[in-house]
């Protein structure tokens, strides 16, 4: 057979923008490339010279869907480097807005991008003429997300409440509780929701690859911990950028990282988090998780929708117990004073670690700025893991082979944007 | 014979996804808005992509590649209303920065191989390269307007977005104004609303995330800051923020630039 390819020029349901391509040589797969085509932005670039205040505000705009994550690694990192401790009240207020983002991003994710590949259709809104009940309670879901992020953070999409420090203002009191009944509803819901995917027919697939990220003794992994390996390692976040090791490829605005030490690519994720802290996940989630059959090390990435079930039954329980608990008081944020110095903190975002590290100067500008997001890690181990893929549903309908090989895509729910950087399969044979 | 419903189009470009999520986050009128229209181009919510002719193109964004000021051509030939969403694609966005700076010297900070990338020296506005029908404001755009947009357009009247600065806003919600109270920088006075007044009831001075008010009076509010203490390269900073190369918030910063440079 002759040489072909396959091209997907723009991959769908994923955020930002972004190809495949697949070239075969005859029918053994040539080479695998995830190419993103969204144009730089050069964050890193234009946050030097700024105040540090402004970090969170511009770092936020990288991604419309994790705008969170980039606020509370970024005031994770200025605030190591200026040597301020946040208190026990802005750590709690922190995860619970991290738990909405998780609600918002994952429900996203399940029930308007990924789900569709399960059952058949191009859209989360085409399901939804056959699956009303469950894409409603889906948006449900997401509502509630996006509405826990509108309260502490002042709207959904890029907060305005989130600084060095801690937080503009408190929560009132009031905005907790008209919160808790639809949280009530909405544990419930997300249980069903985990136990309505979790029966979809997953592919007989699986991959080797090293599976990475926080963990922490008292919590489940969000703001802060160290790096775990499923290879049984442990990694200061202070030691990040020594591990791991972003290459820029030809074929992509996005950079790639290695790890260091073994020179191969590594997941983060849903799926690896919950692999690595599933003891640390709610009691609900932790029951869940072994009533629907999740493997306790799940190598198979078309599963990764039920970690995100999983995640989002946690982020419910935890944002009710914090909203049930003791009301925040204290002051809403910790002063500092401008020093020169580095600071650097990983969180988790939905997608994965992501990892800020600031220089500023005494006068507290920044000086330089390194973003490490989670798609840019994870693009060389789904590129590995599609060119496994291929060899399983290559046919010679070269439509059906580029769409299951999107399906593969999405499994890991890449963020292009992020990545600084969407997608498009092409499948070639010369 | 059911009548052809309206064809809509969700196009990206320089962005971070917020403005388009703001459609699939309008959950309650998301799944009306979809009965109303036939959405035949949206990759980041289905996987169904139709070309041209549209009724309603949706354009988010910034241009800053050859290959996308090519690409905004045949998506404005191919569309009967171009409405540009968010600050990128009305102003050039966070992006446009680089506008000020040398775009290559940002690319070696950012890159290892910055031969493998090539970009254009600038972030510009949608409308810098094409005829836009209506451009809706902020960073990122308010769900609400969004939906207001898209019926106007199909009920064929001019959409209703307010074009008062965000201080009337203040006012109207009763939020003390964070500026007289607590001497903090607050570019309301200056800044079209959209949000609703909302950083100010954070505490917080605003921001400029919805761009330039018609009429606002930029000198007036720098010589207030000065007056007040700020640098002339602190308040050009300011404005040196989402919508830093709208034309009021960019001719005022490049005057308090040129006057400290005297």
């Amino acid at each position: 057979m002759a040489d072909r390819t396959i091209k997907v020029e723009t991959l769908t349901r994923v955020e930002g923008e972004g190809g495949l391509y697949v070239r075969l040589r005859g029918d053994a797969v040539d080479e695998v490339r995830l190419e993103i085509y969204e144009p730089p932005r050069l964050f890193e670039a234009l946050l030097r010279g700024r105040p540090l205040e402004d970090a969170p505000d511009i770092t936020a705009r990288i991604c419309g869907i994790c705008p969170v994550a980039y606020q509370m690694s970024s005031v994770h990192a200025l605030e190591s480097a200026l040597d301020v401790t946040a208190s026990a009240e802005i750590r709690r207020l922190r995860r619970l807005l991290y738990c909405g983002e998780w609600i918002e991003s994952h429900g996203l994710h399940m029930h308007l991008l990924h789900a569709p590949d399960f059952l058949g259709f191009d859209s989360g809104l085409d399901m939804a003429k056959q699956f009303p009940d469950e894409v409603n309670r889906g948006l449900r879901l997401k509502k509630h997300g996006n509405q826990l992020v509108d309260m502490l953070g002042g709207r959904a999409i890029h907060p305005v409440n989130v600084c060095v420090g801690g937080f503009y203002r408190m929560p009132r009191r009031d905005e907790f509780q008209k919160l808790i009944p639809d949280f009530e509803w909405g544990l419930n819901a997300a249980v069903e929701t985990t136990r309505w995917v979790a029966g979809f027919e997953f592919p007989d697939f699986e991959t080797e690859c090293e599976y990475i990220s926080l963990s922490h003794p008292d919590e489940y992994p969000m703001n802060e911990g160290f790096m775990k390996t499923s290879s049984g390692d442990s990694i200061e976040v202070s030691y990040y950028e020594d591990e791991f090791q972003e290459r820029h490829v030809p074929h992509s605005t996005a950079l790639q990282a290695i790890r260091k030490s073994t020179g191969r690519p590594y997941l983060l994720g849903p799926l690896a988090r919950v692999n690595l802290n599933r003891e640390q996940l709610s009691p609900t989630a932790r029951q869940l998780a072994d009533d629907v059959g999740l493997e306790p090390l799940c190598k198979n990435p078309h599963r990764a929708i039920i970690a995100r079930g999983l995640e989002i039954v946690h982020a419910y329980e935890e944002a009710l117990m914090i909203m049930r608990g003791d009301h925040p008081t204290g002051k809403p944020r910790e002063s500092y004073s401008y020093q020169a110095g580095e600071g650097m903190a990983a969180t988790e975002a939905p997608r994965g670690t992501l990892f800020h590290r600031y220089v500023i100067d005494e006068a507290g500008k920044i000086v330089k700025a390194v973003i490490i997001p989670p798609t840019s890690q994870n693009q060389a181990q789904i590129e590995a893991d599609l060119k496994q893929w291929v060899t399983h549903v290559m046919s010679d309908d070269e439509q059906e082979t580029a769409r299951q090989c999107e399906n593969l895509v999405r499994a890991y729910d890449p963020c292009i944007s992020c990545s600084t950087h969407f997608l498009n399969v092409k499948i070639e044979r010369t | 014979m059911e009548q052809e419903k309206p064809r809509l189009a969700v196009f990206k470009f320089a962005s971070c996804d917020g403005c388009q999520l703001s459609l699939l986050d309008a959950e309650d009128q998301l799944l009306a808005v979809a009965g109303a229209v036939e959405i035949v181009y949206f990759p980041e919510a289905t996987s169904r992509m139709e070309d041209g002719p549209y009724d309603i193109a949706l354009v988010e964004g910034s241009i800053t590649t050859l290959h996308d000021a090519e690409r905004i051509q045949q998506i404005r030939k191919d569309s009967k209303y171009l409405m540009t969403i968010g600050a990128c694609a009305t102003a050039g966005g966070i992006q446009a920065l680089r506008n000020w700076a040398d775009t290559d010297e940002f690319m070696r900070a950012v890159y290892a191989k910055p031969e493998y990338i090539q970009v254009l020296e600038s972030s510009t506005p949608i409308s810098d390269h094409v005829k836009v029908d209506f451009e809706l404001r902020g960073c990122p755009i308010n769900q609400y307007q969004l939906i207001e947009v898209i019926q106007s357009l199909l009920a064929g009247r001019k959409p209703r977005t307010p074009q008062h600065s965000v201080c009337l806003d203040c006012k109207r919600r009763g939020t003390v104004c964070v500026t007289v109270a607590q001497g903090i920088a607050c570019l309301g006075p200056v800044t079209q609303s959209g949000c609703h007044a909302l950083c100010p009831s954070y505490h917080r001075g605003c921001y400029g995330c919805y761009g330039p008010a018609p009429q606002s009076n930029l000198v007036s509010l720098a010589t207030h800051m000065e007056k007040e203490g700020d640098s002339r390269t602190e308040i050009s900073h300011r404005l040196h923020n989402f919508n830093a190369y709208a034309p009021a918030f960019r001719n005022e910063s490049q005057r308090l630039l040129e006057q400290d440079g005297e």
